[in-house]
């Protein structure tokens, strides 16, 4: 039998701590990954464990359940500040995968081209992730992911939630997302951006291993002035942690360049 | 359930809601669902074309969300209501969805429609009136590479104006005469006509450029492997292990040989075995010993290397030469001269159908092949060269095609399925992956082009120097075709006294390339057509009425020295573009003087086209038989292989009108290479021109025969009515009762058989003669706007004049342009695929349906002496102009020149940069 699928967390964590297993969540990244070979390990369908699926406010913020799909971000009720998770989940391939792709998914493909990661981490979003040997523990974002298809998740532990700081849901945030087509396309570059008062968070994916926040940028936003204009703010320099590469979608140049005209965008997006 | 349970034990299958029916599903629970429909449960109208979530074939509805049925594993449908396209009709009546697809002719293969009618239905549950923008996020996610979208967008819409006809029979703009099948889910294509017993075949390919291999010992691992049947290697071909689509120049083994793989994807050995046991095998687990070589992937390296092919030093495939007059001498003269170089990507064809079929023994022993194919004469007679068999031993029966575009002309599955019935003596079926497909099968060539064109003082061109090579890949397949259609074609359809054209198709060790729409002619109009805006500018002349002075007329001789004396088109084509032309030019300005902070620019375009239809030079006779049955039926033999664009119904009017009856009256009957002669291949735009006049000519003498045997008047009206032919001749009425006549071998009472193949002649040593019987051309006229700071480009609208004589099927003429037009947008702005890089359709991308803007169609009727009731070929032609039109835009917006396709947002870009410098 080459899948199981657990009703609750405890069997899901004890199933897992057995032996070794492909998680399973929408599937639309593991199906892709096995079109011409199969499974090498046994399927462990989360998606059908109570509990796990969910945008809920918590006490100190918000929570996305790990398998709340692409879909149940559009439709949750959440404050501006989630504006640009919104529109990336909008942009997640189509309908058909984001009626099947979960959040917490996106984040353990580990893609560096993964449209949730640059709205997540101006969020200061944490990821939750549990054992049964060593329970919950909880893990910054930008920690979280370590690498090109590489996470902090040990063999046994599975991503339960993520969680959204309650000071992180001020303010406003836009997405931008450049790619050479309109549906169905995997970006160049994207910007994630959010701005409130005396704080700003700008967040860049696709143009290094692992998608990061733009540190230097967002202190210089932070003490802006009214009247000053982002296009003068948003420098060149503020891009030089970023490390794109030349792939087949461009070069590494142009993401650069174009990194600093979608967060300019996504700026003027928001100040609008 | 308990704690873990194992869904799918054998106590318990998953249940869920199919259809309004309750199921219980035996597979593995994590088998994709897309599996579960179409081998458990046998509905074969949800499609795959890539298992991936690239292409939304599969979309089906689960709890009436969209997802693809391909990535949801069947556990996870457990209790929930599953809709498929076999949901959405009553007892094979179509719903207003697919009644409006069929009406708005929104379907032209088929093999997208089930998942666009399931995506536009997730959509209309919420919204009975979407807007264009709701309909385009609805369905983003299902690829076309036929329609061009606009249409399917109508259909949803259930708005928009339909294209008039203008006849009632040969002009009426009816529905696609095979199309209910189609929107019904019912039609059945390469993967869907396999006995449910059949084995399955799975190909070992070389992972490596250019590998030295050795197969290991291939029977002890079918021996050891549990399922497996049997292996097959070149050892077992009893023929030859060579095939090619142009015989003196076949080089292709359907394995290979002598243990070197020339490129990355190229088959080695084969396994035949049960469907689950060859699913559950790593490929990579074979034993197959490789040992990589260096590559040749330039054509630059390529021209270094050691030749590929023994025969063919310096790696040259053939040349292909076209010269009128001294080139040089008249470069020297000329009073203005632009020059350039430009290069093109290799493009994939990407039909949403990968390579599929089936084959058996049939109980007369003989082996038949049921294959998705463009071809199935030529099929038929590789296969039967192969097998060592006389070419009646093979019967191919062509499946529904989801797309071919000239990639399904060569070969694929069908030799590998006769071996594996051969060896095994069973049913035996296949269907690439998505990665296999673009790996294995063929290409348009990539081009590297030098290009110089002179002017005089009037503006007049008068020379025309064009030097290319194209990078025809490992094998021959369409090269040589590519060679010498280029030096015939590269003027463009323009008046050019002087000219000298030059081709080579060059080895290297990337994928064949082969036949894609326009056979290399699309590559070499971005140069000409782009330098002829350059031209313009620089004799100080509107670049629509540069064109106009210079376009080809009657009676003007072209590059090869041919005239015609009726039929050119291209000045009423460039004409039709007039008014649009200055209206976009006006809007343009007024927007970018409106605009002056905006990093965006409008900018405005033109390109044009001339394609010859039919070979070159060469012979490509059709065939049509028809006749009438003994209970009275008029049965059309009609071997036009439809693989989307419309023969099926373009043929049936053709051969309508000439007979004298209405379309439905023709049962329309496609069968098999045994009992449907050959119309030939469906390529080279060739279909309603040689195919469409041996219609016309079989419509006609079967008129005669019937009006003879009635002895009536040759301006008699024929009529069926309950199994009697009816003439009526000038008030008088006579029945012709078929049951009382005697009936020939194959059937008939009346038969008819009649052939047509275009008159041409040989090019000589210059490339002066008549390579064809007719042109078809058309011009086109893109409105962009172009983003400075990002190089991205967004389509505004396209409009199209396209000449095609007469209109057979106007509502089918306008799919072929907006079609084309998708394709050349794709090659265009961002089709590029890089052999071992770009095997997916998430790397690989075409256009979506946000990805095509309004287009609007202007049908020319230029009428042609040769085609039947006038009309041209018109398949390639609608790809050509698009590309240069849309860098035409580009540069009139920016002033930036892109030379190397496809026009990236980096390249965009640069090109823009480039300008300051």
């Amino acid at each position: 039998m080459r899948l199981t699928r657990p009703r609750d967390l405890s069997e899901a964590l004890d199933l897992l701590a057995d032996q070794t297993w492909h998680l399973l969540g929408g599937g639309t990244d593991l199906y892709p990954a096995h079109v011409e070979r199969p499974f090498a390990h046994p399927l462990l369908d989360l998606t059908g464990v109570t509990g796990l699926r969910g945008i809920r406010r918590t006490l100190d913020g918000w929570s996305i359940g790990a398998t709340s799909t692409w879909t149940d971000v559009v439709r949750a009720d959440l404050p501006p500040a989630f504006d640009a998770l919104k529109a990336a989940a909008r942009e997640v391939g189509s309908i058909q995968i984001q009626n099947a792709a979960t959040v917490a998914g996106n984040i353990c493909n580990a893609s560096p081209a993964a449209d949730g990661v640059p709205p997540l981490l101006i969020l200061d979003a944490e990821v939750e992730v549990a054992s049964s040997a060593r329970g919950s523990r909880t893990v910054a974002l930008q920690d979280f992911i370590q690498g090109n298809r590489v996470t902090d998740r040990k063999p046994d532990e599975m991503v339960t939630r993520i969680l959204i700081p309650e000071n992180a849901g001020t303010g406003r945030s836009s997405f931008v997302k450049l790619g050479s087509r309109k549906y169905l396309v995997i970006s160049i570059a994207m910007i994630a951006a959010r701005l409130a008062d005396g704080e700003a968070a700008v967040a860049a994916g696709a143009c290094s291993v692992v998608a990061r926040r733009l540190a230097r940028l967002e202190t210089v936003l932070a003490r802006r002035q009214p009247g000053d204009a982002f296009s003068d703010l948003v420098q060149p320099v503020h891009f030089d942690d970023l490390s794109p590469i030349d792939d087949v979608r461009a070069s590494a140049q142009y993401r650069i360049d174009a990194a600093r005209t979608c967060t300019i965008r996504a700026l003027e997006e928001i100040g609008s | 359930m308990s704690m873990g349970a194992e869904l799918g034990s054998e106590s318990a299958g998953v249940q869920f809601d199919l259809n309004g029916e309750p199921v219980e599903a035996i597979s593995d629970p994590a088998t994709r669902l897309t599996s579960v429909l179409r081998d458990e449960m046998g509905l074969k109208g949800t499609k795959v074309g890539c298992d991936a979530g690239d292409c939304g074939a599969c979309t089906v509805l689960v709890d009436g969300d969209a997802v693809c049925a391909c990535m949801t594993p069947l556990a996870q449908v457990e209790d929930r209501q599953v809709t498929t396209v076999e949901g959405l009709s009553d007892k094979g009546a179509m719903n207003h969805l697919q009644r409006a697809f069929l009406d708005h002719g929104a379907a032209q293969c088929g093999i997208c429609t089930p998942g666009m009618l399931m995506a536009a239905t997730a959509l209309l549950a919420g919204e009975d009136s979407p807007t264009e923008q709701q309909v385009q996020d609805a369905l983003g996610g299902v690829l076309c590479r036929c329609t061009g979208y606009r249409r399917i967008i109508d259909a949803v819409m259930d708005a928009g104006t339909r294209i008039e006809g203008r006849g009632k029979i040969v002009g009426a703009a009816i529905p696609r005469i095979d199309g209910v099948p189609k929107v019904l889910g019912t039609d059945r294509f390469g993967d869907d006509v396999a006995s449910q017993d059949a084995l399955l075949v799975r190909v070992i390919r070389s992972p490596f450029h250019s590998a030295d291999f050795k197969l290991g010992d291939l029977d002890a691992f079918v021996d050891a492997t549990p399922g497996l049947v049997a292996a097959l290697t070149a050892a077992d071909i009893p023929g030859e292990n060579r095939f090619g689509v142009i015989a003196p120049f076949a080089d292709q083994p359907v394995f290979a040989a002598d243990g070197h793989a020339r490129f990355k994807g190229e088959a080695v050995a084969a396994l035949v075995g049960e469907r689950q046991a060859l699913l559950d095998l790593d490929l990579a687990d074979v034993p197959v010993k490789w040992t990589e070589r260096e590559p040749a992937m330039t054509l630059a390296a390529a021209s270094a290397a050691e030749p590929l092919h023994e025969s063919r030093p310096g790696n040259i495939l053939v040349e292909g030469f076209v010269a009128r007059g001294d080139v040089d001498h008249a470069l020297r003269e000329a009073v203005f001269v632009v020059q350039d170089h430009f290069t093109t990507a290799y493009v994939e064809h990407a039909y949403i159908e990968p390579e599929a079929g089936a084959a058996f023994l049939r109980d007369d022993g003989r082996i038949e092949i049921q294959a998705c194919t463009q071809a199935p004469h030529m099929d038929r007679e590789a296969v039967a060269t192969i097998m060592a068999v006389a070419e009646d031993q093979i019967v191919v029966t062509p499946t529904a095609v989801g797309g071919g575009f000239g990639s399904k002309i060569d070969v694929s599955v069908q030799p590998i399925l006769a071996l594996a019935v051969h060896r095994t003596g069973q049913a035996c079926r296949i269907c690439y992956t998505r990665p296999e497909s673009m790996r294995s099968t063929t290409k348009r060539h990539p081009a590297s082009m030098q290009v110089m064109i002179g002017a005089d003082a009037d503006g007049l061109v008068t020379c025309l120097r064009f030097d290319g090579e194209f990078d025809t890949g490992a094998y021959a397949s369409w090269g040589p075709t590519v060679a010498n259609r280029v030096p015939v074609h590269a003027s463009g359809p323009y008046l050019t006294p002087t000219y000298r054209a030059h081709t080579a198709a060059i080895h290297t060790n990337g994928p064949v390339s082969g036949a894609f729409r326009g056979f290399g002619v699309p590559q070499a109009a971005i140069a000409q057509e782009t330098l002829y805006d350059r031209l313009a500018d620089a004799c100080g002349i509107d670049r629509l009425d540069f064109r106009l002075k210079n376009a080809l007329r009657d009676g003007h001789p072209t590059v090869t020295g041919q005239t015609f004396e009726r039929g050119v088109g291209i000045q009423a084509c460039l004409t039709a573009l007039q008014d649009p032309w200055l209206r976009a030019r006006d809007e343009a300005r007024a927007w970018n003087a409106a605009h002056e902070s905006s990093p965006l620019r409008r900018g405005v375009g033109l390109g044009t086209c001339w394609y010859g239809c039919g070979n070159t030079s060469l012979p490509n006779p059709s065939t049509i038989r028809a006749g009438v049955l003994p209970d009275g039926r008029l049965r059309l033999h009609q071997g036009a292989v439809d693989i989307g664009q419309g023969s099926n119904t373009v043929i049936t009017q053709i051969f309508a009108e000439a007979l004298g009856v209405p379309t439905d009256d023709i049962e329309l009957f496609i069968g098999d290479t045994d009992v449907t002669p050959d119309a030939g291949k469906t390529s080279a735009s060739r279909q309603t021109f040689v195919s469409g006049k041996a219609a016309m000519k079989a419509g006609h003498a079967l008129r005669e025969a019937l009006l003879r045997h009635g002895n009536v008047s040759a301006g008699a009206d024929i009529s069926l009515r309950e199994g009697q032919i009816i003439l009526r001749d000038k008030g008088a009425e006579r029945s012709l009762d078929p049951g009382a006549l005697p009936v020939d071998q194959d059937g008939f009472v009346f038969q008819v058989q009649e052939t047509y193949d275009p008159p041409t002649t040989p090019l000589d040593d210059n490339g002066q003669g008549e390579p064809y019987a007719l042109y078809g051309y058309g011009a086109q006229l893109v409105e962009l706007t172009v983003d400075q700071s990002l190089g991205t480009v967004q389509l505004l609208c396209i409009t199209a004049a396209h000449d095609v004589g007469r209109a057979i099927n106007p509502q089918l003429v306008q799919g072929q342009i907006e079609g084309g037009i998708a394709q050349g947008i794709g090659m265009a702005l961002m089709e590029d695929y890089r052999p071992g890089r770009t095997e997916n359709l998430h790397d690989y991308l075409i256009p979506t349906i946000g990805d095509v803007p309004e287009i609007r169609s202007i049908i020319v009727e230029v009428p042609d002496g040769e085609g039947p009731f006038g009309a041209k070929g018109l398949g390639e032609h609608v790809l050509i102009p698009t590309a240069p039109a849309i860098l035409n835009a580009i540069r009139d917006a920016t002033g930036a020149i892109v030379r190397d396709t496809p026009a990236t947002p980096d390249r965009v870009l640069s090109a823009i940069r480039a300008v300051g410098n």
